[in-house]
Formats: structure tokens, sequence, C-alpha cells
């Protein structure tokens, strides 16, 4: 079979020592980390710009004379960037943003990375001794009634369009979920210029009493907290703890919701509604590590303390699959200043040279915060009780729970891929990302139990078929 | 931050001017947009939240997770259906529409 037109960017790349999937604070940092270290480092982003989500920022078209107004700890980022382009001016790095990998496949004794580049949608290849996967994560939804109605918007989609395209969603956006980043969303749209009529955690934050030590050695946590609830006093914002947005509500946009106090295992209490008038919701329960490029090689995963899975990694940030490491969220949601020291670690690693103990301790550290952070705003079981027979779970193939259930109580589904396959519920555009969690609790799927590895998804966006029939007979 | 509150905006958060503002075609409608915005910032910019109707129902959907992850916001572009909105840069000159359903009402049998 013909190889592909001799223009693939493999030909002019050639073979890279590491290739990092992600340019965000895990494989940035590992990028520059890497080059530091005399390693030739190719970076494969599907953003833009580097700086992934969590430093996702406006185009330089936009003329943004404060980006870092929208941001914490800036300057972790800035140093970071200005030592890629430093680098890449240098030949150590080869920094392909608009490159979305689809898969790693191992090819002798190396892999090859494919991916889909650019508006035009064309096929890139990259060779790399070793693959630092930095993937990081999406925003865990759970569905209630109305949630597809326009106005209805994730919390990080929220921040990310704020912090990328400079707009809101709304006027009167109430900030729903379960989390941190509901306090971060609010104070940032709030400084937007958006009123937020409250915020609706469902969790208590009783439950980081028990949580003291994973604190105490946080100190910059706990003060990132303060700033937040600071900003939320100033701008008038209030914060109902134990209660959900239980609807939405609205002809063709979102006009109001309706609030429910939750009891311990987040079952709304009967007579506690109230209404709400907004414009728009901005909801989220924490982030979910996105795993399909390892999930998709065999890296072994295992239940984090939030309910979600992420991969199990060494002290060296190794995966179980030999020369496949990993970094970031994708090892368990843990925020940016983990993810950088992860991806430095890597790097050290992947370099052969003993890591810095001042980095080990550090990501002890927290690691230690985030699992308390995880435990303490894990879903209750009680949620699926705001869930209505005609509520769409699945967006993609409007898939409602009843359809769910019954797959479930009376065809016997007990997981998520057999829903899917009864239902469609996961099968469409997003591959179960919007939908993934909520199916597996409707199927009684524990999170906790051993079975419940995410799915394998052979592509992790979509592939024109041209790109297909373009691989080389040995990988197709 | 110590300005009046009904002054405040994302703009007036970070500052500085666009490069260059121009109008985006959608629906046959022209939109203010300036350099650097996706399309579905210059979308949520002039107050729309819904470009596209569902397979099934027909319901409105727009921008949900706002980092491509979703496809909620799949929109025409120049022609080409099934576009996220939320990822492509609108450029001076596109025309973006409103997509029915798959966008493939042409491939119907």
């Amino acid at each position: 079979m013909p190889t592909s037109p001799s223009d693939r960017e493999a030909d002019l790349v050639g073979l890279a020592d590491l290739a990092v999937v992600g340019a965000g604070p895990a494989g940035l940092a590992a990028a520059v980390a890497a080059a530091g270290l005399g390693l030739r480092v190719t970076v494969l982003d599907a953003g833009e710009r580097p700086g992934g989500q969590y430093y996702r920022h406006p185009a330089p078209g936009l003329g943004a004379a404060r980006p870092e107004a929208l941001h914490h700890d800036w300057a972790d980022f800035a140093s970071r960037e200005a030592a890629l382009r430093a680098h890449e001016a240098a030949g150590r790095i080869t920094y392909l943003p608009f490159h979305h990998v689809w898969t790693v496949v191992q090819d002798r004794q190396r892999w090859t990375l494919h991916a889909v580049a650019g508006p035009e949608e064309s096929a890139a290849a990259v060779h790399a001794e070793a693959v630092l996967i930095a993937t990081g994560a999406y925003e865990r939804q759970l569905p209630f009634p109305g949630w597809t109605l326009p106005g209805v918007v994730g919390a990080g989609g929220a921040q990310a369009m704020l912090k990328g395209g400079l707009v809101l969603p709304g006027r009167r956006v109430v900030v729903a979920g379960s989390g941190p980043l509901l306090l971060a969303v609010a104070g940032s749209l709030a400084a937007a210029g958006a009123r937020v009529p409250a915020v609706v955690e469902a969790a208590s934050y009783s439950g980081y009493a028990g949580q003291a030590p994973a604190l105490l050695r946080n100190p910059g946590k706990i003060a990132e907290a303060a700033t937040y609830g600071g900003a939320l006093l100033r701008h008038h914002v209030r914060l109902l703890t134990r209660h959900a947005v239980t609807e939405a509500h609205g002809a063709d946009r979102v006009e109001a919701v309706t609030v429910a106090r939750l009891d311990r295992d987040w079952r709304p209490l009967p007579g506690t509604a109230r209404r709400i008038p907004c414009d728009a919701v901005a909801v989220g329960h924490g982030l979910v590590p996105q795993l399909e490029l390892a999930t998709g090689l065999g890296c072994a995963t295992a239940p984090a303390a939030d309910g979600t899975a992420a991969l199990e990694l060494d002290a060296r940030q190794r995966t179980s699959v030999p020369g496949i490491w990993s970094a970031g969220e994708t090892g368990g949601i843990g925020g940016a200043q983990l993810a950088m020291t992860e991806g430095e670690i890597a790097a050290f690693a992947i370099a052969g040279v003993p890591v810095p103990a001042a980095l080990v301790r550090r990501r002890a550290r927290l690691r230690a915060f985030a699992a308390a952070m995880g435990a303490a705003h894990r879903p209750g079981d009680g949620w699926t009780g705001w869930l209505r027979d005609d509520t769409d779970v699945c967006r993609c193939e409007e898939v409602p729970a009843g359809c769910i259930r019954e797959a479930v109580e009376d065809l016997g589904a007990g997981d998520a891929r057999t829903v899917k396959l009864l239902t469609r519920a996961g099968m469409g555009w997003c591959q179960g990302r919007m939908c993934g969690p909520a199916v597996a609790a409707l199927a009684g799927e524990a999170s906790s139990s051993p079975g419940a590895a995410p799915d394998r998804r052979p592509l992790s966006c979509p592939v024109p078929l041209r790109h297909l029939a373009e691989l080389p007979a040995t990988e197709a | 931050m110590s300005q009046n509150p009904r002054n405040r905006s994302p703009r007036a958060l970070v500052g500085g001017d666009p490069e260059a503002t121009y109008m985006l075609r959608f629906d046959g409608r022209d939109l203010p947009a300036q350099t650097g915005q996706s399309i579905a910032a210059v979308l949520w910019s002039a107050g729309i939240l819904a470009w596209r109707t569902t397979r099934e129902t027909g319901a409105p959907r727009g921008a949900f997770c706002g980092i491509g992850s979703c496809y909620d916001c799949l929109v025409i572009v120049n022609g080409r259906p099934n576009q996220r909105a939320c990822l492509v840069p609108a450029r001076p000159g596109d025309t973006v529409t409103t997509q029915e359903g798959t966008g493939r009402a042409d491939l119907a049998v």
C-alpha cells in the first residue's frame, strides 16, 4: 500500500526523544523541563495557543492588556510559555498547535502519534521514543430537567468562553454544581460584569472538616479559597451549600431555575424548592480525567476519591504501558500546580535524571489536598432523584432517563457500555463525555468497582475517513 | 477592580483593544466581531445562544462545554457543516449558518 503524501509533517519532524500530548500546565511544564535537560521534544496540542484550559487566554488579536486579570498564578504560565518559545527557536522543541492526536500506536521500538491538524483537518503523524500523555480533563455533568436549554452551559464552559473570547452567556448567571471551580467561575463572571444571584453547591463544606491535615499542609490553597470567598462577598453573591439546581425553566432559553435543598445523599428535600430568575446557568460537578488515548493504549486505571477513573501511575509518572508516561489531571484531578509539578517530575524521569526531592514533596502535598477535595465533592447517590423520565441524559442522541432506566430495570443492563448498546446513550458526537458519569450512575455502576474502567474508544476525536485510508498497511 | 460595577465588562477587566473589528455574517444578519474571537464568542456577544437544532426533536442548542468536548455547538461555516463554533476562529468574510440536524440534508434519500 502506498504511504501517505510525502509532505506529511512526520517527515519534517523526524524522530523525537519525547512526544508530549497537550500543552496545558502539565504538558507545557514537562516539555520545557525535558528540553532543558537536553531532550528533543515534540508538543502536539489541540488548542491554538499553549495553556490548555486552565491558562486559556485571548488570541493576540483581541489585544488584552491584562490577560492575567482572569487567572491565578499567571507568572507560572508566562515563564513557561517564554521557555517554550525559546526552545522552539533553538530547535529543541517542535510545537504543533491545532493538532488533535486521535491515536497513538506502537511501531517497532517507537511510537507514532496520529493527529488531525488545523482547520483543514489534514493528516499529521509524529514519531517518538517516549510519549507523555497530558490530555487534562473535561467537566463532569449531572443532568437535570431543562439542562439542554440554551443558556445552560458548563461552569468550565462559561469560564473558557470568558477567558478565551471575553464574552458572557448572560447578565444574571446562576452558578451551580459542586467543587472549588464554582467559586472561581462565580468570581470571574462577577468581575466581568455578570450578576450572580447564587452559587449553588451540592456538597457541604463541613466535608472538609475531616480533612484538616491535608488542608493545613496547603496554606496556599486556603489563601486561594479566601480570595474566592472575598470576591463573592464583594460582589454580593449568595453561597447556598447542600443545594442543587433541580430544574431549568424556559421556552427557547433559560429564564429561571428551581433550587432545592439536598439531604446528605444529595436527594432533593420536599418542600424546599424555590425559583431564582436568571438568563444563564453555569453548571458543573468537578472534572473528569480525559483518558481516551491512554485507555486506547491499554494503560491501567484506578478509581479516584472523587468517583472518577484516573490513570494508575508510579512514582516516576509512568503508566502501566512501558514508554507511556502521564502527568496532570489524567492521573487524578488535582489542579494546575500539581499538574506542573508532575510534568516536571516526568521530564526528569524520562531524561533519566534523578528527580529533585522538592518536586516529589510538593506532589505528595498537593495530591493529598486533591484527594480531600475530591472526597468532599463526590456526588451523592441521591442526585438521580431530580431526573424525570423525560429528562434527556445523553445530549447528543437525545436519550431520556426513562429509556435508560428501562434498559437497566427491564433489560438487565448493569453498566454504561450495555446501556449504550441498548439505548444509544454515549454513542453520539461527544462519545459519552457529557453523559458518561450520569449513565454509569443510572446503570448502578459503582465507580469504586474494579469493572468501572472507562470504555476504550479507538478515536479520541472525529477523523476524516481519508486519514484512515492513507494509513500504511502495517497500522491499518 | 475599583470600577463602578455598572461599568464592569470582560473588556474592562483585561483592558486593551482588539487589533480590528469587523462584521460576521450569521443567518443573513451582520454581527459585530473582534479579531481573535471564536465563532461561538461572536454569537454570544450578540446575545445569541443557539445556532443548531437537534436531529431527533429539532431542539435548539449552542455552546455548552466551551472546550470542544461536547459537540453541542456544531454549526455551518462557509457551507461546511458540523464545525465546532467554540473552537473555530471567526474570520472576516465568513458566513455562518444555523445547522439543522446533521447539516447534511442534501444527502437525504
